[in-house]
């Protein structure tokens, strides 16, 4: 790929199509980036209205707006369209602006195929929701499709949703190879590893991750398409296959997959919490290791979903005490957060409002965590509205909270203005006690005794569900103020200066904002700059 | 802990928390549940103590310079070692607790649970007893067009019985999809997989009702099968067995007779529509029109009008068809109800073909004879 160096980038610097084929064939990584990031805001938003459907069902008692068949369409269509539409993108998307930005790499290594992993994403969730149109419906068994019900039972369109996951995949794999191929190759001279921010050390870990499990998950989908349509028995019990193997097929690559969800956010609030702290941030080394250890974990783990499935009682033990022991590493993470803070120079801009939201939060969701991790309260709690609540704990407050502080964060960078940051403020605050109105009580939900993916249910429910509903629409609509802080941003504000935000560090700084649209065309100096943690 | 087990006490009380169930494993999983829970809120308010007391102190409005530090192995090395080991304090109890729980050896009593599209059927070890237990609330119900009973949604047509004191032992299948057979109050919950069987106990302290739901997605309805368990002392369990072999035994006999019985129109559509609304009206839909893609419609349809078409339209309920939702009807009804209903589905929505089925119809398909 010759074509990757500053001088011959240079080249379509001067002849850049304009209007609409500007953006279809750019292969600029910032281009790209915002791309990303706004398709991964719009998912975001039809994800959202499903999850409204869905709370609006069970606001009351009694089936009242939907009939059960399109309640499990949109509980499945939402989790996938959360998981590989909203937050999956938005990292990339992070990935392809500031990755090259943190390290001092003009673009992405592999530009074309970047263009490419892009692209393909829309036709992908295009084919998804429009077998929502079909006679039949689109796909109604779970974001984890366990066979079989979504083989012998499953509908018509069951083809559609097994092509997009591929899509999907393959652009995930196209995105991660692109990541390990700029982060190896293309660090500016004396940016070592343990020099890069931790955000570009997050992201080469998940990149890893993707490779080694989205192959899986094309697996398990590619079995559940020829159990349907080509009559193996992969999971077919009469035919002499086995169900369960798809659980662990799937898991196998859903564990890490969930860590894929949270490594960047890692990296995300490893950043901000610094830069306004006013301090480094704290056991810069342990941080990396503590990734590599959470993500090497992931895969010894898959089977702590699968508990009340049946095995043995010597795997239910091995798969509890490697789940359990995954709380150290992701311990040691919260430690180095609070210890960044101690005794620095706090301020509370956006951007870390929601990093300290993301700390308190996710890290209830880690505690629900070790609570799902005891496998006799396991028991329990499996397949209720316990795991609801960890989950979304762990990915809203968690992942989606990471995702807007790395927005407001490098916004200014992006656009060269400065948000409102009133109404920033506003959104912050409307979203972190929505957020907790919707989730919270889940727990006690699923305490109670509330099964996951039912659409009606048993009375003594009715009024914590018609809370959990509340916060839900209140949640909901707080994010279309976050929708009118961008555009505006976007169009105008006071200008941003290089550097907005006092204590911030990293290469990003160092260029003007908004950053021009090549950057490091030469290597920066990084004396210039202190290290990048 | 005293300032915090006041509330939990009350959120138990208030159907919050975790139920301390009536068996000793489900109390030793809930005094489980609440060690974790506890330790989970300590840690908490320590790490969250920590971090808003720099919040609140370390501002810069405040006049804070930021210190310099940036790594301390020591600390590092305590803030892993220690949670460390609570986790292995956590971690003994709770091995303990498991063993337990799958010791499923020496039971007095085995029954055989099969989950399918969506029900449950029970079947009692050296008994003489098997049935169906399916949802006892109404579709009016569900469509808010009745008053809903306090347990809507966990009521049931008959009840899983049994005895307490005694070691139970469920065997757990499933007959299409996955479903997961959970009550809660056992701190039972097992999933049903088709093809292979699971294992799971309960020895019932108390007498009592107890109520929980099938916990795997497994399809449309898997918001609609409850189960519901009446625990009875072991003389009125004997006694219940007893009587519902004897029952059972006679309704067999009772089918043998109808054979050569013929029931008019008027009885086979009022039984008809009974087994039709039960059964088969949560696929096909109340009034035949099936879902469009999903499940077909009846009304109109060949199978179900026209005369050359009725041994199949028998084979299909009796027999299901294998690879899809239809399920085999022959094994759970009786002649008489499986009768009424295809007389129902002949005649009901416009299909008038005047026809009606009988008993011995059935049978003979049953059976593999030709009619
Ligand atoms: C301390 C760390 C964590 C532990 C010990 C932990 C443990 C668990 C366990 C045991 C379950 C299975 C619950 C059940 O189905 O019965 C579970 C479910 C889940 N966890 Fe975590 N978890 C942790 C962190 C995370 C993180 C960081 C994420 C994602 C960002 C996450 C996402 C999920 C999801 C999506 C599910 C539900 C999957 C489904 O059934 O649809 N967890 N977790
Ligand atoms: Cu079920």
């Amino acid at each position: 790929m010759t074509d990757t160096t500053p001088d011959n980038l240079h080249g379509d610097h001067h002849h850049k199509p304009r209007g609409i084929m500007r953006w279809v064939l750019t292969t600029n990584h910032k281009d790209i980036g915002s791309m990303y990031l706004i398709f991964s805001f719009t998912m975001f938003l039809l994800g959202g209205a499903m999850a409204m459907v869905i709370r609006a069902e069970l606001f009351q008692p009694g089936l009242q707006l939907v009939e059960p068949n399109f309640f499990n369409q949109m509980t499945t269509v939402h989790g996938l369209i959360m998981v590989f539409g909203a937050v999956m993108p938005a990292f990339t998307g992070l990935a392809n602006w500031m990755v090259p930005m943190m390290i001092g790499a003009p673009d992405m290594a592999l530009p074309r195929m970047n263009n490419w992993s892009f692209w393909i994403l829309p036709f992908a969730f295009l084919l998804l929701i429009g077998s929502l149109f079909m006679e039949g419906g689109g796909p109604n068994f779970g974001w984890t499709f366990y066979a079989p019900l979504s083989t012998t039972y499953s509908p018509d369109s069951t083809g559609l949703f097994v092509f997009a996951l591929h899509i999907m995949g393959i652009s995930s794999i196209m995105g991660a190879i692109n990541v390990i191929v700029t982060i190896t190759n293309m660090r500016a001279p004396g940016m070592t590893y343990m020099k890069m921010p931790l955000f570009v050390w997050t992201w080469l870990i998940t990149a890893f991750l993707l490779i080694a499990v989205m192959p899986v998950l094309a697996g398990a989908a590619t079995m559940v398409l020829t159990d349907k349509y080509f009559g193996t028995s992969f999971f077919d019990a009469a035919g002499g296959g086995d169900p369960v193997l798809f659980q662990h097929i799937f898991w196998f690559f859903g564990h890490p997959e969930v860590y894929i969800m949270i490594l960047p956010s890692f990296g995300i609030i490893s950043a901000i919490v610094p830069a306004f702290s006013r301090k480094r941030l704290f056991g810069y080394s342990s941080m990396v290791y503590a990734t590599a250890s959470i993500a090497g974990l992931s895969f010894l783990v898959w089977a702590h979903h699968m508990f009340t499935t049946g095995m043995p009682v010597f795997a239910e033990l091995f798969f509890m005490f490697c789940t359990m022991l995954i709380s150290v590493p992701t311990g040691v993470k919260v430690f180095n957060w609070v210890a960044t803070m101690w005794r620095g120079s706090l301020t509370f801009e956006v951007p870390m409002l929601f990093a300290i939201a993301f700390i308190v939060l996710f890290t209830i969701g880690g505690f629900s965590g070790l609570m799902l991790a005891i496998t006799p309260v396991d028991f329990q709690y499996h397949d209720t509205y316990f795991v609801v609540a960890h989950f979304h704990y762990v990915l809203v407050s968690g992942a989606v909270f990471s995702i807007m502080a790395a927005a407001y964060y490098w916004l200014p960078k992006w656009t060269g203005h400065m948000f409102n940051e009133t109404l920033a403020k506003w959104h912050f605050w409307c979203s972190v006690i929505s957020v907790n109105v919707l989730f919270f009580p889940m727990h006690f939900l699923g305490l109670a005794g509330m099964p996951r993916r039912i659409p009606d249910y048993a009375l003594q429910f009715a009024d914590v569900n018609a809370i959990v509903s509340i916060g839900g629409f209140a949640f909901g609509l707080s994010q279309l103020i976050f929708l009118v802080v961008v555009i505006q941003c976007a169009r105008g504000g006071a200008p941003a200066a290089a550097k907005p935000w006092e204590g911030a560090e990293g290469l990003e700084w160092t260029v003007p904002s908004p950053a021009p649209y090549h950057t490091f065309e030469t290597p920066p100096d990084l004396k210039e700059v202190r290290d990048g943690h | 802990m005293a300032l915090l087990s006041g509330p939990a006490l009350a959120a138990e009380r208030e159907g919050w928390n975790l139920t301390q169930g009536v068996t000793a494993i489900s109390q030793q999983v809930y005094d489980l549940h609440m060690t974790i829970f506890y330790i989970c809120v300590a840690i908490g308010v320590l790490v969250f103590g920590v971090m808003f007391w720099a919040i609140i102190r370390h501002r810069k409005s405040k006049g804070a310079k930021p210190a310099s530090f940036h790594e301390s192995t020591k600390v590092e090395i305590a803030w892993t070692l220690v949670p460390f080991l609570i986790l292995v304090g956590m971690a003994i109890p709770a091995t303990q607790v498991l063993l337990d729980m799958e010791d499923t050896s020496e039971p007095a009593l085995t029954v055989q649970v099969t989950g399918s599209q969506w029900k449950w059927h029970y079947r009692y070890f050296d008994h003489d007893v098997a049935f169906f237990s399916l949802l006892a609330s109404s579709p009016e119900q569900i469509r808010n067009e009745r008053q809903k009973r306090d347990t809507y949604l966990l009521e049931v047509d008959q009840p899983l019985v049994l005895p307490v004191g005694r070691k139970v032992r469920f065997l757990i299948t499933s007959q299409d999809v996955i479903h997961s057979w959970w009550v809660p109050a056992f701190a039972v919950k097992k999933d049903a997989n088709p093809g292979f069987i699971n294992e799971a106990w309960t020895k019932i302290d108390k007498p009592g009702i107890y109520r929980g739901q099938c916990a795997e997605l497994c399809g449309k309805d898997h918001g609609f099968m409850p189960i519901v368990v009446i625990a009875k002392p072991q003389a009125e369990f004997d006694a219940w067995v007893q009587e519902t072999a004897l029952a059972q035994q006679k309704a067999r006999e009772e089918e043998q007779r109808l054979l050569d019985m013929e029931m008019p129109m008027d009885e086979l559509m009022a039984l008809g529509k009974q087994v039709y609304d039960s059964r088969c009206g949560m696929c096909h839909q109340s009034e035949g029109q099936g879902m469009p893609g999903v499940f077909p419609a009846l009304a109109g349809a060949e199978i179900a009008t026209q005369p050359d078409r009725l041994v199949d339209h028998i084979d299909i309920v009796v027999n299901g068809k294998a690879g899809t939702a239809m399920q085999a009807f022959g094994p759970q009804l009786s002649l008489k109800e499986l009768a009424a209903v295809v007389t129902y589905e002949r005649n009901a929505w416009g299909n008038d073909t005047g026809e009606t089925v009988q008993a011995a119809q059935i049978n003979a398909v049953k059976s593999g004879e030709d009619l």
